[in-house]
């Protein structure tokens, strides 16, 4: 699946990179459907031997391939809030000098980022590279729901029913892009949906 | 002089109004006859007796009418005032600040008696009456930092300096001009300012902090900033912009006097002793199109000023859609005489509108 080239933006997205191996005893790789191909990029057998691998298919299948990988320890969650309890105890255990990578979707990097920060880990010493989806985790300013996996501009939220547009400021602490009633000047003048980047 | 505070509203149906002392202390923006982003700060050391910049946190009539707002918006939505954990000395710091200014600006509206660290404070205008052990948070029915803030005007940011950036931190933000601070709190300089236009092009926020982040004791500094309200709305927040937003459209030629206000706020910037955290307060003042337009300069200034602004900005400030009533009504104050330099209102010294 070819990479997708975000445009430039504001200076509160985030911007991701490639992920690279890097010296270190314990790895920690963090992942979501397509970003499994990511892992499987760096992979070796030497950096699989000190590497734990948390990954969420969301309904892809590329888990026996990364449990081919060998790593020394390998769990598979069936969806992000399954996995986060497990995430922070790893995160509590990490040793000074951890690695950690995250690959796939803004959602999953988000959440898993703010988990980290929380853990002690400044944002700056993480590495990250999307794969896959585009959609994005928004929190709706007026009620502060979440709605997950937002492709279209402009959405309905899922807390609230307001129809709201997106926005490119991000909050880390929140790991959600900023969603504001679209049609508060006009009300019922909703646009038609558009793909987000289309 | 006695101070009389008005009893008004900055909701429903908005009384608030200014008398002719506020409109003349009006911190009108704007220097000269055009607008755009610039660094422009000076020091915070007081200024023209009775103006707005004489004291270090200028109380006015609109006080316990904006203290009455503010306790509303807090009971609606508490995530107004946020401190992050290691935010809570910053806030003592603050507290310190305001109670020794004000009650050394302000000898008979508030008195700061300190005993050790017992100390007593008195807030005439509010009635309050506390005596509270100096950095212990059980004495207090808030944290420090919301306690104080709930008897000053003005939204407060509290930033945390450190890998050479300020960090919004910490903040009771409830007259904002349509920014969240539950969204923006943890982030940094360049991040919560990243969703304006044009200044970052400009390096206006890297050289904004490069002088912010050498601010020292004692020696605050201060600018204006400006947008436009409809209704004389304190809390133009993003988090019930669903609820106020229609009020934009409710401008009409005949209405737009009186419902069109210019929102100025006087930003300040102080470092706190303990802490080495600045405290960034926005104070907000309204004024009626009308009431602006009784002093001559301002009436012609203001009217350029609107016209000429690029569109990116009208468009920001989100008056873009009203602007062209607002160059029909203000283009009658304007009669293409020249103006002063500076912001102040010069009455004595400038002509009078010339009327065909």
């Amino acid at each position: 699946m070819p990479k997708f080239e975000f445009p430039t933006s504001i200076l509160s997205r985030p911007v991701y990179g490639v992920l690279e191996a890097r010296a270190g005893h314990q790895h920690l790789m963090i992942a979501d459907a397509e970003g499994a191909e990511a892992i499987l990029d760096i992979a070796t057998p030497d950096l699989m031997a000190k590497t734990h691998i948390i990954y969420i298919p969301k309904g892809t299948d590329f888990a026996d391939e990364l449990r081919a990988l060998n790593p020394a320890q390998f769990y598979q969650g069936p969806s992000y809030a399954a996995s986060v309890s497990r995430i922070q105890r790893v995160l509590q255990d990490a040793a000074m000098g951890l690695q950690l990578y995250l690959a796939g979707t803004e959602g999953l990097m988000g959440q898993v980022q703010s988990e980290a920060m929380k853990a002690g880990i400044p944002h700056t010493a993480i590495q990250t590279e999307h794969r896959g989806s585009i959609a994005r985790r928004m929190q709706c300013v007026h009620c502060k729901g979440i709605t997950e996996d937002v492709a279209t501009d402009p959405f309905q939220c899922s807390h609230c029913n307001l129809n709201l547009f997106v926005r490119d400021h991000y909050s880390r602490r929140l790991a959600a892009y900023q969603a504001v009633c679209i049609d508060a000047e006009d009300p019922g003048n909703v646009p038609v949906k558009k793909g987000l980047y289309e | 002089m006695t101070l009389q505070f008005n009893d008004e509203t900055f909701r429903e149906d908005y009384s608030f109004h200014n008398s002719e002392r506020a409109i003349k202390r009006f911190p009108f923006p704007f220097d000269k006859d055009s607008y755009m982003y610039a660094v422009n700060m000076e020091q915070h050391r007081g200024g023209p007796s009775d103006s707005i910049y004489e004291k270090r946190f200028d109380v006015d009539e609109h006080y316990v009418s904006e203290m009455r707002d503010r306790a509303m918006v807090l009971a609606d939505d508490p995530l107004r005032c946020q401190s992050l954990p290691h935010m809570t000395l910053a806030g003592w710091d603050l507290l310190e600040l305001i109670m020794v200014s004000k009650s050394e600006d302000y000898p008979d509206l508030f008195e700061l008696h300190r005993d050790g660290d017992k100390w007593h404070w008195v807030n005439k205008p509010l009635g309050i009456d506390d005596h509270f052990t100096f950095m212990d948070e059980t004495t207090l029915p808030y944290g420090p930092m919301e306690y104080i803030t709930r008897q000053t005007q003005g939204d407060f940011c509290v930033l945390d300096q450190r890998d050479d950036n300020l960090w919004m931190d910490a903040g009771t933000i409830t007259t904002q001009a349509d920014w969240s601070l539950d969204f923006d709190i943890g982030m940094n300089f360049f991040e919560w300012h990243a969703p304006v236009p044009l200044a970052h092009e400009k390096g206006i926020f890297v050289r904004a902090l490069k002088f912010l982040l050498n601010i020292q004791q004692s020696a605050p500094a201060r600018r204006l900033n400006w947008t436009m309200t409809v209704n004389p709305l304190l809390d133009t927040s993003p988090e019930n912009y669903h609820k106020w937003g229609i009020q934009k459209t409710s401008l009409t030629p005949e209405n737009i006097g009186a419902k069109q206000h210019l929102r100025v706020e006087l930003q300040t910037f102080f470092r706190l002793p303990r802490s080495n955290a600045l405290v960034f307060p926005i104070r907000c003042y309204l004024c009626a199109f009308q009431d602006l337009m009784t002093v001559p300069k301002w009436g012609r200034r203001l009217h350029r000023v609107i016209r000429d602004l690029p569109e990116e900005l009208a468009t920001y400030k989100g008056f873009i859609d009203n602007r062209p009533m607002m160059l029909d009504y203000l283009s009658k104050f304007d009669d293409g005489l020249p103006t002063s330099n500076g912001i102040w209102p010069e009455i004595d010294s400038e002509p009078p509108l010339k009327s065909d």
